[in-house]
């Protein structure tokens, strides 16, 4: 199907799934209910889930394959807002344009600085990566105000000229981010007894841009190309005594990755026409390493996985207060739900970066393949089960594992 | 007039010579190898003819084109394949991906972008890595971690694709360094098989006397950078210059 192969299509097929039906799956608890606070079912978080993904997959093409490290991904993502939010200015509120021209600016920018970065390796091309989008916010923030409207950020206004839409609507308003009429911040609600699910139309096309970029990366992974890039990463001097010329090889990787990162820079001012410098910053460019860390490098879906855990972190456990707690642990003796209460406040609220952090560090430790490791562990478990009784498995299962880049 | 022909190359550390005035002619579809004692130039000549290394002076000509100040890839695409001390696969992938990865570059050249096609849409390719695996009975490992090889397999996998790009030059630097009795004579046996079935070219540079005389046609002494003697196995045997310089104390 598609050109791919029936493991990869089932996998395809279920990222469609779950994206599709995210609003019923992320609001598995009633309105009102204590656990209600748990339910990612919002649009604002949807669409950062798949904003992420794309970015973090993007990511993954570069590092997960190729193994370079870049810690200055979020230069692109922010040179994609940026452009995306000048053809909401100068051209339409339309998204369609702003998304491609996302894409074709930031992956003009990546070629630049990849070529300069992609002459080292190693830690030193991590620390040139960091350097230049470093050099990026600072510009973005400071020098470049007039383009990217400095400490406060790019903004639309009701002066902008808008030559293929209005400048501001009847009502004196600035108009909205649309896909041809259809606005993104339209929203279908559906109530089910005590459940309340949003379908919100700038979550759909995000979700559906995000499976296009998936679908692509999938193609990327099975091609000579992707095959190519594994071998950058396993040997560069045999690849280069085997007539190979990895430069190309690692560059094209860069800008593809750097193209992702745009897109999801595209997206992101669809859905909300505002960007900012921070977007550039390095803890930014940082989270998307996490992510992909976390959720399996070099794997297809890890990075996604990983990008929705770190974002719902982010929303829900920073959301959780004393109070609720205080709440939770009511039903103990007042000594004993205090000194719960003071031992679990830490990581949470503010503190989720703790948690997280503690989170990534048992990944990388117990499981260096991240998420889906896990989740290969966890599945090997119940087959070992079943070899119990047939005893036929073993080298079928053992050729699974070792196949690489699952 | 030979396929690969070194006139006058030095090359010189510091104060070190490492090579003096170098000439060796290697003839097409004969197996050339070339001796000497430590420190006589032999891996420094090598990396000469592969581009990791600019001779100081002289030339470097392989099949009437100069290998000199070009890329080790772009020499690689001119037919020269090089076989390491230490084998150099790709240990991250499996022996199949190993073998195909040669295939691809010896069609498509030094970079594709053929990022949205399928790998298992490429039956020429598929084809000729499995042939290639065949003829190095590893076709039943083709989907293991090339990196959990044996040695011996995987100095079998590292010549796979070597041969996998049909290079009129094969060079081999020890190749087997390091290996037991056994898997020499098992490497031995390769390299004299890969001979009969195919036209190519082989350079030895090879420290083990064994080996050299069993597959050797034209040996080449080298001693302080500079070439002794040329000659067939049978007349270095006895050859009183190379007895003095290097075979001395070896057993022949």
């Amino acid at each position: 199907m598609l050109g791919l192969n029936r493991k990869d299509a089932m996998l395809l097929m279920v990222v469609v799934l779950l994206t599709l039906f995210a609003p019923f799956l992320l609001n598995p608890f009633p309105e009102g209910s204590s656990l209600a606070q748990f339910n990612a079912g919002y649009p604002d978080l949807m669409q950062r889930f798949v904003i992420f993904g794309i970015f973090a997959i993007g990511f993954n093409i570069l590092f997960g394959l190729t193994g370079y490290l870049s810690f200055g991904h979020a230069a692109f993502l922010g040179a994609g807002s940026y452009a995306g939010v000048w053809m909401m200015k100068l051209l339409t509120m339309n998204v369609i344009p702003a998304i491609i021209v996302s894409v074709v600016v930031a992956g003009l920018f990546s070629l630049l600085i990849g070529f300069i970065s992609l002459r080292r390796s190693g830690i030193y091309f991590s620390i040139l990566t960091l350097a230049f989008a470093q050099m990026s916010f600072a510009l973005a923030y400071s020098v470049l105000t007039p383009i990217t409207g400095g400490e406060t950020g790019l903004q639309l206004s009701l002066n902008d000229p808008r030559i293929l839409g209005v400048s501001s609507t009847g009502d004196g308003s600035i108009p909205v981010t649309n896909l041809f009429g259809l606005e993104m911040r339209d929203s279908f609600e559906w109530e089910v007894g005590a459940w309340l699910f949003t379908f919100n139309a700038g979550y759909y096309v995000c979700a559906a841009v995000m499976l296009v970029a998936f679908y692509v990366a999938i193609r990327i992974f099975r091609s000579p190309f992707g095959m190519m890039l594994r071998a950058v990463k396993s040997n560069q001097q045999r690849m280069n005594y085997t007539g190979l010329n990895p430069k190309p090889y690692t560059l094209a990787a860069f800008v593809i990755s750097g193209m992702y990162a745009g897109l999801a820079g595209g997206l992101m001012v669809s859905m909300d026409p505002l960007a900012g410098a921070e977007r550039m910053f390095w803890t930014a460019s940082g989270e998307v390493v996490l992510m992909t860390i976390l959720g399996g490098a070099g794997t297809l879906i890890g990075p996604v996985l990983g990008a929705g855990l770190i974002k719902y972190m982010e929303n829900i456990v920073s959301k959780i207060n004393s109070t609720i707690l205080h709440e939770w642990f009511a039903f103990m003796p007042d000594g004993i739900e205090d000194l719960l209460v003071t031992l679990v406040y830490p990581f949470i609220g503010k503190g989720w970066h703790l948690t997280l952090g503690i989170m990534f560090m048992l990944v990388v430790i117990f499981l260096p393949g991240g998420l889906v490791e896990g989740g290969q562990r966890i599945g090997r478990l119940f087959r070992r089960r079943d070899r119990k009784g047939t005893g036929v498995e073993a080298p079928a299962a053992e050729q699974r594992r070792k196949t690489p880049a699952e | 007039m030979g396929i690969l022909e070194v006139k006058n190359v030095s090359k010189r550390f510091g104060g070190l010579q490492a090579l003096g005035d170098v000439n060796l002619s290697v003839a097409e579809n004969t197996v050339h190898a070339i001796i000497g004692p430590n420190g006589a130039g032999k891996s420094t000549l090598l990396n000469c003819l592969i581009g990791k290394l600019i001779p100081d002076t002289g030339s470097v000509m392989f099949d009437g084109n100069s290998v000199l100040g070009r890329k080790p890839y772009e020499i690689n695409q001119m037919g020269i394949s090089r076989v390491f001390q230490t084998p150099e696969i790709f240990a991250d992938l499996t022996v199949f991906e190993n073998v195909m990865i040669p295939c691809f570059a010896t069609r498509d050249g030094a970079f594709r972008m053929h990022a949205l096609e399928s790998v298992a849409n490429e039956p020429d390719i598929v084809e000729q890595a499995e042939t290639m695996l065949a003829d190095v009975n590893m076709l039943d490992k083709r989907n293991v971690h090339a990196g959990s090889l044996s040695r011996g397999d995987k100095r079998r996998l590292e010549m796979a694709m070597c041969l996998s790009q049909q290079p009129k030059l094969l060079l081999l630097d020890e190749p087997t360094a390091g290996m037991a009795r056994a898997d020499t004579n098992n490497t031995i046996d390769l390299l004299k098989e890969i001979k009969d079935k195919r036209d190519i070219t082989m350079c030895i540079i090879e420290h083990d006397m064994h080996v050299v005389f069993s597959l050797a046609e034209r040996i080449t002494v080298l001693a302080q950078g500079t070439p002794l003697v040329e000659e067939t196995p049978e007349n270095i045997k006895g050859h009183p210059k190379v007895r003095e310089a290097y075979l001395g104390e070896a057993q022949v």
